[in-house]
């Protein structure tokens, strides 16, 4: 098992690699010089070509990218020119933020997605599947974002049972409560899609699983139907379903940026969406490549409890 | 294609679907058209009307600008770039596919190298960087999308080019001369056209709500001009205290997606041939029971089955897969079942606990008793607790019917708690026990493989001990050697053979191999086409076979030493059961076949001594071969 998990952490490298090369490649697309875009147009021509020097602009595009490179795999991302302090320290903070939200929401979603998926599979064209497939199609259908104003609007104002946004009280404790009151609305509103795209993916994955062969078996020992379905079918369903778990943290994670700006959620990905905006390019490629990089070894995890859970897979 | 949108048109939701995608786009198409206020002039004075006033049908926005015209405007810029970024993406990613996929070898390997660092991303973060990089603003924002899907197509049209690109109608293209270009272009291209389209339409509504996302942020579309997503964004401020302007933009997008997503469904599900034929229903807990009246019991036993009929019902048709069959087992009795495939008689043999999947199978007639208790359409707990308790199966092909996830030893000890409270060591202990008893060797260490990890005759034992988990009284064993080579399918067959004597068992043995029959059957019954043509003892059966397929089947059988014979293979077909003959189901492929042997019912007409139940459904029954039984 200690060797699976080497093997799959060194075949992670060269996707690591390759993700820096590409922020790399996208961020040397700018059109412009990076160095008039900081100082303003109204920067003399020395300044510029100083900058351009201090920052190492001047040299080869390939030595660019290994100067970046080396300097991040020492911890430095650089310093982000808009907040004046450096990327790595602000990504690590906001990304504390994001994981509570993304992390919770992911929680949820697995949960409620297979519930939902084996029920409807067990109850096929049953109510409780017609009426799980509807909520499924509205689940993947509404944009995230408009599903988090309409909560608001419902919970926070009319209902007043939850605070409107934010990740802490402005004023009182910063305690578990308060941080659970504030993170409910968020943490459903961001799991919907990905509940209704794992609804579905296990019900199909069931429904495959309950025509095998061994489920015959199992019925034909006389094993209770509830054991059939969630002893057998769903444990041999979730070696379809587990890869798609770690797809869909990926769509999670990619949400969670419209849901921490209705929700004025102090995550990763607002921050990013500011950065933008500002034009705070370091910021944005080292938010980047660090989310990119947690979502790789993500994928690692995954892979692991796969094959943790499946003993044909060679480890 | 016709045959396509007939069978989409058939799918009520996804015809809803269209219906609405159609007038959105219709509405979207025309807007220049209609008489709607200019959407971009603003009126300070008439801020947040609320909707259905005087003049403003949906209401202003905070700028007082007319909402139903900004809706309609916004619709037609959001569904315009929603499909060109599905398009744009297709397009390039198809390309990409196809060439990888065409060339393979080290072309490939590069390609999707690449392609799979692009899949690493969450999609956001690679949109969110193209948009850094290229600036705010629609076009980029579609150019973010489209190239955050790219890998999905390439990826998808790929996996289909590298099977086509193998198929003979490629190489002789390329034998014929064709360049790379033309063959791509005119035989592979036109084979992955569906596998895109299945693609867009799964995508397009996310891809509408991906361009949505990025305006809202305020990454695309800039002001005045704003599409759906950025109207959206622009009216969040004012969600507390004006909802509307952010409802009417919310729900056009819900509206476009779910008719989107509606439509691909159906698109899905009619070129996806799987699903055509209904096949991805799942078999109940039990079979249905459709009957209309409960028959006598004919025989005697501790299992009987008396006129059982038994059908699939597949979209109009009836599949008839066992008529009126009747058959019975006694105690420490072996009675062999014997047919062609598809004969029917696993499906006899399921049908016993209700185990034929059904969807689509359903019980139309008959009873089956066990020791006088009717289990056609006894409630599901009594089947339940006779399983693998009283009456249990063993299946053929051990590598599919054992559970693939769980040790050998667990799913023998699950047999046995399932009807009675087992701890784990007395489990253990048993399971040990049973493997022991099928002639495992190393039961202690084997107990805890996977079946996986052992061999085809090691399996069938385990499903062999599974059955005998609970000491039942009736095995029920559905060509359980059929897969294994000769010598294991021998010490098997001994293995039954002395546990039907040692524990009294009675056991149906289905197969369709005589040599078998012959080493282990008191009896035996031959099916055909659904129905018993033959019924007698063994030795009797196989030293006189009285109907003209017995006949044949038992010609079929080569023997050791048996010299040079010529096998004689049956000619022909067994009938389709959905299309039964009137008559005999034998008749076109027996050679004495007569015009009164397609005419009417023919019955199962008991033979000779009736104490050893001889009987033949045959009008003209082989005579009896004295003079190989004067040998």
């Amino acid at each position: 098992m200690a060797g699976y998990i080497l093997k799959r952490l060194l075949s992670a490298i060269p996707v690591l690699l390759g993700i820096t090369i590409i922020v790399f490649l996208i961020m040397a697309l700018i059109p412009g010089d990076p160095a008039t875009a900081i100082l303003g147009s109204y920067a003399t021509p020395e300044n510029v070509a100083k900058l351009n020097r201090d920052l190492g602009l001047d040299k080869p595009l390939v030595n660019q990218y290994f100067i970046w490179l080396g300097n991040m795999f020492q911890g430095d991302f650089g310093q982000s020119f808009a907040l004046n302090r450096p990327v790595l320290d602000e990504v690590l903070e906001r990304f504390n933020a994001t994981l509570i939200l993304a992390g919770t929401a992911f929680v949820l979603c697995s949960l409620f997605g297979i519930l939902a998926g084996v029920v409807s599979a067990a109850r096929q064209y049953g109510f409780a599947d017609k009426a799980i497939t509807f909520i499924v199609l509205l689940g993947i259908s509404i944009p995230s974002f408009f599903l988090g104003m309409m909560m608001i609007l419902l919970f926070a104002v009319n209902l007043r049972w939850l605070p409107v946004s934010g990740m802490w009280p402005i004023y009182g404790d910063r305690d578990l409560g308060a941080l659970l009151s504030h993170l409910t609305m968020p943490a459903l509103a961001l799991a919907v899609v990905a509940t209704g795209v794992i609804a579905r993916l296990s019900r199909s994955a069931m429904l495959e699983v309950l025509r095998q062969d061994f489920i015959r078996t199992a019925r034909a020992k006389g094993v209770p139907e509830r054991g059939v379905i969630w002893r057998h079918a769903l444990r041999a369903a979730m070696v379809t379903i587990i890869p798609v778990l770690g797809i869909q943290a990926g769509f999670v994670l990619s949400g969670a940026v419209y849901i921490e700006m209705v929700f004025q959620w102090p995550g990763v990905g607002r921050m990013l969406v500011d950065a933008i905006l500002k034009r705070d390019i370091l910021l944005v490629q080292g938010g980047v490549v660090f989310v990119a990089a947690c979502y790789v070894m993500f994928n690692i995890v995954v892979d692991v409890a796969q094959s943790l859970l499946d003993p044909r897979i060679k480890t | 294609m016709i045959a396509f949108l007939r069978l989409l048109a058939r799918n009520r939701l996804a015809l809803w679907g269209g219906v609405v995608l159609t007038i959105v786009v219709v509405l979207a198409l025309i807007t220049p058209l209609l008489p709607l206020a200019d959407p971009d002039v603003t009126n300070t004075a008439e801020r947040y009307k609320k909707p259905f006033s005087d003049g403003a049908l949906l209401g202003t926005d905070h700028l007082g600008r007319d909402l139903l015209s900004r809706l309609m405007w916004g619709t037609r810029l959001s569904l315009a770039v929603g499909f060109a970024a599905a398009i744009v993406a297709a397009t390039i990613g198809a390309a990409i596919g196809i060439v990888a996929g065409y060339y393979g070898g080290r072309t490939d390997n590069i390609i999707m190298r690449g392609v799979d660092m692009l899949m690493a991303f969450p999609y956001i973060l690679l949109a969110l960087a193209i948009v850094a990089a290229l600036g705010p603003g629609l076009m980029n924002a579609l150019i973010a999308v489209a190239a955050v899907n790219v890998p999905f197509f390439a990826r998808n049209i790929r996996g289909i080019t590298v099977g086509i690109a193998h198929k003979e109608f490629v190489d002789a293209a390329r034998l014929a001369g064709m360049s790379d270009a033309r063959i791509i272009l005119t035989e592979i291209l036109p084979n992955v056209v569906p596998v895109i389209v299945i693609a867009m339409s799964t995508t397009i509504g996310w891809m509408i709500l991906e361009t949505a996302g990025l305006s809202f942020l305020g990454l695309g579309s800039q002001p005045p001009q704003a599409d759906l997503g950025s109207m959206l964004g622009e009216a969040r401020s004012a969600l507390i205290t004006n909802p509307h302007t952010s409802i009417v933009p919310g729900v056009m997008i819900l509206i476009i997606v779910m008719a989107i997503n509606l439509l691909g469904d159906g698109v899905r599900d009619a070129l996806d041939p799987r699903l055509k034929s209904g096949a991805l229903s799942r078999p109940m807990p039990a079979t249905l029971v459709d009957r209309k009246q409960v028959p006598d019991a004919i025989g005697d036993g501790i299992l009987t089955i008396d006129d059982l009929q038994t059908q699939f019902h597949i979209k109009n048709r009836v599949y008839k897969a066992v008529g009126d069959v009747t058959l019975s087992v006694k105690p420490g009795e072996c009675l062999g079942l014997i047919g062609e495939s598809g004969s029917g008689k696993s499906v006899t043999a399921l049908s016993v606990m209700g185990l034929v999947a059904s969807p689509p199978g359903v019980i139309t007639g008959g009873a089956v008793r066990f020791k006088g208790t009717d289990l056609v359409g006894a409630p599901y707990e009594t089947l339940r607790s006779l399983r693998g308790n009283k009456v249990a199966y063993i299946f053929q092909d051990p590598l599919a019917t054992l559970h693939p996830l769980y040790r050998v030893g667990d799913q023998l000890t699950e047999a046995i708690s399932s009807h009675r409270r087992i701890g784990k060591a007395e489990g253990r202990a048993k399971a040990i026990e049973l493997l022991k008893s099928v002639r495992i060797p190393n039961a202690e260490s084997r107990i805890d493989s996977y079946p996986h990890e052992m061999s085809g005759g090691m399996r069938q034992r385990v499903g062999i001990a599974m059955a005998l988990a609970n000491d039942p009284d009736v095995i029920i064993a559905d060509e359980p050697t059929t897969a294994l080579d000769v010598t294991v399918q021998a010490q098997i067959l001994a293995l039954l053979n002395d546990l039907r004597r040692e524990r009294g068992l009675a056991i149906v043995f289905i197969t369709h191999d005589f040599g078998v029959v012959a080493q282990l059957c008191d009896r035996v019954a031959v099916m055909y086409a659904g129905r018993i043509v033959e019924e007698g003892r063994t030795d009797d059966v196989l030293d006189a076979p009285a109907h003209p397929y017995t006949k044949r089947l038992i010609e079929c059988v080569p023997e050791l030493g048996g010299g040079r014979r010529i096998l004689a293979a049956i000619p022909g077909l067994p009938p389709m059961v959905d299309r039964l003959p009137d008559g005999c189901a034998f008749a076109d492929r027996c050679d004495k076949a007569a015009p009164a042997c397609r005419v009417g019912d023919i019955a199962l007409v008991a033979t000779g001594n009736r104490a050893v139940n001889r009987a033949v459904r045959c009008i003209d029954p082989e005579p009896a071969p004295r003079t190989e039984a004067a040998q």
